[in-house]
């Protein structure tokens, strides 16, 4: 069975007067049904790795492999296509179009990529709103909710698509320990029963020992 | 996509005052071009309608474009010569065998002939006196081929031929002289000839000039005045479709010689006039319409600047750049389109009072009140520039949108 996910050798460096190196010949790769967590300093290049994973920096040098497929040649557009199905991104901040309904913001990427119909979008919706445990908070616009529902929002449209990966910097970073370690019971699920690759940012070293596997970054370089 | 379509109006719809703003300007530009094209379209119109009612399409002038060939140049066809001092030969001017041409140019299809001689007199009325110009026509042919008899206020063209040494002045001549009908004026031409004349009738054609300034009188008093006998200056035609009357000219033109115009060169200083208005007119609705569109680039300038996380959360999310520059390219379209809809309805609404305005001026033509000409292309116009300039005015900040690099932003608010 094909990796979720494998990178060989990306390096990623900012060009400029002075060449800025985020990213040191990282090997790393994740299976169905994985949680990983990367930790490390801050400066470290975690989030500039995750970038790079979930394509939407491209490496300056190095190889990545969605289950299966080589993304190096594909030109923006592919990548963004890709990206709409096979990845789902959480971020610290939850990101939700304020304008957009809590139900508008899940339905958002699957409008894009017109998978489902309308009515079949919105069911979808509405399930992983109940599996996230914020039934009845459809309606209400991302202002109306506590930081710990939007980040499980933010979570929610990043399963919209049913994607293999999911990626997550810090996404318990402005979160209580409470709600930090539902958002990570939720990983877990979503690894384990759908045999998703969830890999996820964490300072917190009582989270990653929630993990399956944890691996270190250190200036750039990636330490198992 | 109607995805596109919600961010988009997602987008004007938390910006209500700004969109109304920008979009209050693109209806003021659409609005007021349209009235402004629609006045100044309408009084080109006019006059040029009446133009071609009044004026004969094409006249035959007994002159030549060019000075005739000196002879000694005709005797030494290869030899460089030189003529100096040339003035113009005091010949009988006059259209020769006028009879003939006449018949003759009663040849050409739609046209309708008539000969004229054209002199200048002085009309003398009491202590006054004028100088105008005397048209010598046959009431004939006459009626046929100019506005005049329609133009009679008073009298008839036919009683030229009734009474003897009958005139028909313009209404503005005869209030500057202070004649009415069937007053008894002196005309004496250049020629040293006075002849005591008859107002058997008056015109108005609400050319001011024209009103002022040309009498009718047979052209066998024309002749007399003149002391020209039989002679003929011109020869006019009226044709069954005016637009043809360039071609009809250099035909006749190139046939005998003699200079013919048609009545796109007579008024050839009017017609660029009305060019040059029209380039300022496109010019200013141009400029209102630009400083519109400036509105909407600020607007849509506004919400990329405000909207940079959504732009990256999107870009993330698989959006791609080409879907981001469409979103903000859609706002400025909404904002044109909205603003060009409600323009046209200003547009509309501007063209009707105007009209109810009234007054009397009295310039080149005696007018009541704005002329306006009603067309849909004004709209066609105004509405295609709005929406021109609505797209330019959001290209480049929908260009830079689609530039936004997801990764800098998120690290950012990071
Ligand atoms: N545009 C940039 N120019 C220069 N250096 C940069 C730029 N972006 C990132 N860096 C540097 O790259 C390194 C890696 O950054 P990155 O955000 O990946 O670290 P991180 O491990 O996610 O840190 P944190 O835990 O604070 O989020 C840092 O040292 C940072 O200063
Ligand atoms: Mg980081």
């Amino acid at each position: 069975m094909d990796a979720v996910i494998e990178a060989r050798g990306l390096t990623r460096i900012l060009p400029g007067p002075v060449p800025v190196t985020l990213v040191r010949e990282v090997d790393f790769q994740a299976q169905p049904g994985e949680l990983v967590a990367i930790s490390g300093a801050s400066g470290s290049g975690k989030s500039s790795l995750l970038y790079l994973l979930g394509l939407l920096d491209r490496p300056t040098e190095g190889s990545i492999q969605i289950e299966g497929r080589p993304t190096t040649t594909l030109n923006d557009s592919a990548l963004a296509a890709l990206r709409l199905e096979a990845v789902g991104f959480v971020f610290q901040f939850h990101f939700l179009l304020p304008e957009f309904t809590v139900l508008e913001n899940i339905t958002l990427p699957m409008r894009k990529r017109g998978a489902f119909g309308q009515k079949a979008q919105t069911e979808r919706a509405m399930g992983l709103l109940a599996d996230l445990g914020l039934q009845g908070e459809e309606a209400k616009t991302p202002d109306q909710l506590s930081g710990g529902q939007r980040q499980r929002v933010a979570i929610a449209r990043a399963l919209a698509n049913d994607p293999r990966l999911i990626l997550a910097d810090e996404p318990t970073g402005s979160l209580d320990s409470k709600n930090g370690r539902l958002v990570f019971d939720i990983f877990k699920r979503l690894a384990e029963s759908d045999g998703r690759a969830v890999i996820t940012v964490t300072h917190d070293a009582t989270l990653a020992a929630l993990c399956h596997r944890q691996v270190h970054m250190v200036d750039g370089r990636l330490i198992n | 996509m109607k995805l596109i379509f919600d961010i988009a109006l997602s987008h004007i719809r938390a910006r209500r005052r700004q969109t109304l703003v920008s979009t209050a300007g693109v209806m003021m530009g659409v609005g007021f071009s349209i009235a402004i094209a629609a006045l100044l379209e309408g009084s080109q119109r006019d006059f040029l309608t009446r133009i071609v009612d009044y004026l004969p399409h094409v006249v035959v002038k007994d002159e030549y474009r060019e000075p005739p060939v000196q002879p000694s140049r005709l005797a030494n066809p290869l030899a460089a010569v030189f003529v100096r001092g040339i003035r113009p030969h005091d010949e009988e001017r006059g259209l020769k065998d006028p009879m003939a041409k006449v018949r003759a140019l009663e040849e050409i299809p739609g046209a309708r002939v008539a000969p004229a001689l054209r002199t200048q007199i002085f009309l003398r009325y009491g202590g006054k006196d004028v100088a105008v110009a005397a048209m010598g026509v046959e009431p004939q042919r006459e009626r046929l081929t100019s506005r005049l008899e329609l133009d009679m206020t008073a009298g008839s063209l036919m009683a030229l031929e009734t009474g003897a040494n009958g005139i028909i002045i313009g209404v503005g001549l005869a209030r500057k002289l202070g004649v009415e009908m069937n007053g008894i004026l002196t005309a004496v031409s250049a020629a040293g000839v006075s002849m005591k004349m008859k107002v058997v009738g008056m015109y108005r054609t609400g050319i001011v000039t024209l009103d002022e300034s040309e009498i009718y009188m047979l052209l066998k008093k024309a002749q007399i005045l003149a002391a020209r006998p039989n002679v003929v200056s011109q020869i006019r035609l009226r044709l069954d479709e005016p637009t043809e009357a360039v071609e009809v000219a250099q035909a006749i033109e190139a046939r005998w010689g003699y200079k013919t115009e048609s009545w796109q060169e007579a008024n050839e200083g009017f017609l660029s006039f009305f060019t040059v208005r029209n380039f300022v007119m496109y010019a200013t609705v141009s400029a209102i319409l630009i400083v519109a569109s400036f509105g909407i680039f600020n607007i849509v300038s506004t919400v990329v600047f405000e909207k940079t996380r959504d732009i990256a959360i999107l870009k993330s999310m698989g959006f791609d750049p080409g879907d981001i520059r469409a979103v903000f390219l859609v706002e400025g379209l909404v904002v044109g389109i909205i603003g060009t809809l409600l323009g046209w309805g200003l547009g509309w609404a501007l063209c009707q009072g105007l009209a109810q305005v009234r007054f009397e001026i009295k310039l080149v033509t005696e007018v009541q009140g704005f002329l306006l000409y009603y067309t849909w292309v004004h709209y066609a116009v105004a509405g295609l520039v709005a929406a021109v300039s609505a797209t330019l005015a959001s290209w480049l900040p929908a260009r830079k949108a689609s530039r936004v690099n997801p990764v800098e932003i998120i690290r950012g608010a990071a």
